[in-house]
């Protein structure tokens, strides 16, 4: 698939998101969809420091809330509209996706992810104790009546649509140029990576910094969404543990697998939310990846690949 | 020296306590081939290593073509056109034999007039990969490995070759092999430093050898004198 084809392909889904936008459905498919696009952004986002560059991050909860608090704070201030809560959101993540980038000369493998962890308890310290953005006790937002479209949840649900296409078109080409191929030669080996002419170090901190950005882009409608927000929501283990096994269980090595773990799981948890409990969530998401990460180290992309192959 | 190409002067590296090289000089003319010997642990590899970029010196200099590249990355020394090769192997796994060579065709190899797969299939071919351009490392044996290495380095068009150890473990007839493609490549203008524990190998290759011993240079000279050298027989053997 080319370039041009991948853009049609990406209009066209905005294309049926707006279609589907002015169907008068249950209003919870917005609302579902919604969250289930929001994984989108961040699988693929996690994606591109995960599985192209092979560092793990547990530290997403830390950049989606950045994004949220973000926002938060800029209504408070400015009443700043959605589109620049969205750039804002991004941007103050990427800062903290630049930051962790430096951590990357001392820390590797799983003292890498230690340390983003850390980072996502210690950046959730910091907003419990800030009342300005509602503290422990969190923040309502009163939402007015949406503008363009008939409800909240069509335009979220609408943005939502093109906000998941846009990251997944960009990861798409990181991924197919001279970054994703040096990205790919780093994560197999840093050391020979380096030697073979490879500006490691410049090429991490890209990483980190845009998959900052695009998990900030995730959590900045998140007040919108939810209409309250507080710490232990935005911080929630959720993000991070989804992050993680979206990806792995679509494959991580290119932009398809995250797109149809995070489908795949991010509907099933909603389905089973509704059916069945919303405690459930976690443990579908464990099982999951319990199975895959022994039968199927490469996810579902890795899969097909081998299966072809015969 | 005036034609040097890489001049290594009064380099020093420690490691905490352990002085690993004190001030070590060291002179490679354009197109030399030159043995670097001493017993393990006398500061080879990590000379190797100050001099590639992957560690950074605690003292001295070194010149590349007269420039001081002492600060310098190791990816940019890489592009200036000063290449190793690992001792034990490290190909990127994910890719194809060919993908492998298109990462420092890619990044490190001046840009040329065609196609870099094209560039690629040739360094397979002299070196005798080309049949197994489409696998992926994990189905190479371990001479096909070390091939890899070197055709790796190859692509990144390198003026100075250093080989780190690409013989150990092979068979004698595997070793000739690796001896045959190193004296073609030094053929071609590749300057080339040879670090090797294989004796036959190195005294065979080098036009000139460099010991070192505990971190100091202790005796240099062509393969003939160095045999005979009583100082390189005490460091090996001991009193």
């Amino acid at each position: 698939m080319k370039t041009r084809g991948a853009l049609v392909v990406g209009v066209a889904v905005i294309g049926l998101g707006v279609l589907l936008g002015g169907l008068r459905v249950n209003p919870y498919v917005y609302f579902a969809g919604y969250v289930v696009l929001q994984y989108v952004v961040i699988a693929t986002a996690w994606n591109v420091l995960g599985g192209y560059a092979g560092y793990v991050n547990f530290g997403t909860p830390a950049f989606f809330a950045l994004g949220a608090y973000t926002s938060i704070f800029l209504i408070e201030a400015f009443k700043a509209p959605l589109p620049v809560l969205i750039v804002c959101g991004g941007l103050v993540a990427a800062l903290l996706g630049l930051g962790i980038g430096y951590l990357t000369l001392r820390l590797k493998g799983v003292f890498f992810s230690i340390a983003t962890f850390a980072l996502s308890v210690v950046l959730q310290t910091l907003i419990i104790n800030w009342e300005y953005v509602g503290g422990a006790k969190g923040y309502t937002l009163i939402r007015p009546p949406a503008p363009f479209f008939r409800s909240w949840g069509v335009l979220l649900f609408t943005l939502m649509v093109v906000l998941a296409v846009v990251t997944v078109l960009v990861a798409r080409t990181i991924e197919r140029s001279w970054i994703g191929r040096g990205l790919a030669a780093l994560r197999d080996n840093e050391e020979a990576a380096e030697c073979m002419g490879v500006p490691t170090l410049r090429l991490k901190l890209f990483a980190t910094t845009l998959s900052g950005f695009f998990l900030g882009v995730a959590g900045a409608p998140f007040p919108y969404y939810v209409t309250y927000v507080e710490p232990s929501s935005a911080f929630d283990l959720n993000y991070a543990v989804n992050a993680l096994a979206m990806p792995m269980i679509g494959g991580t090595t290119t932009w398809l697998g995250p797109v149809i773990g995070a489908v795949l799981l991010g509907t099933a948890q909603q389905v089973a939310t509704v059916t069945i409990s919303s405690e459930l969530n976690l443990l579908i998401v464990g099982v999951v990846l319990v199975l895959f990460v022994v039968l199927a180290p490469e996810g579902i992309t890795g899969l097909v690949r081998r299966l072809r192959r015969r | 020296m005036a034609d040097a190409l890489l001049e290594i002067d009064g380099v020093t590296k420690r490691f905490g306590g352990f002085l690993a090289l004190d001030r070590v000089s060291l002179q490679v003319r354009a197109g030399e081939r030159l043995g670097l010997i001493g017993p393990n642990g006398s500061g080879k590899t990590t000379l190797i290593n100050c001099v590639s970029g992957a560690l950074p010196t605690d003292g001295g200099r070194i010149l590349f073509e007269g420039r001081d590249i002492t600060r310098l990355p190791a990816h940019q020394r890489t592009r200036l056109g000063i290449v190793r090769s690992f001792q034990i192997p490290k190909p990127f796994v994910s890719m194809t034999v060919l993908e492998n060579l298109g990462i420092p065709l890619e990044y490190a190899a001046p840009p040329r007039s065609h196609g870099a797969a094209a560039g690629a299939l040739d360094i397979l071919k002299m070196i005798g990969l080309d049949a197994k351009a489409h696998l992926r490392p994990a189905g190479l044996t371990q001479i096909e490995m070390r091939k890899l290495e070197l055709a790796r380095a190859m692509a990144a068009r390198p003026k100075l070759l250093v080989s780190d150890e690409a013989m150990a473990g092979l068979s004698s007839a595997e070793v000739d092999d690796i001896l045959a493609i190193l004296f073609r490549l030094n053929e071609q203008g590749i300057t080339i430093i040879m670090i090797e524990h294989i004796m036959r190998a190195v005294m065979r290759f080098s036009e000139r050898v460099v010991v070192l011993d505990a971190g100091n240079r202790i005796a240099e000279g062509t393969p003939a004198e160095i045999v005979r050298n009583p100082a390189v027989e005490k460091a090996y053997l001991g009193e």
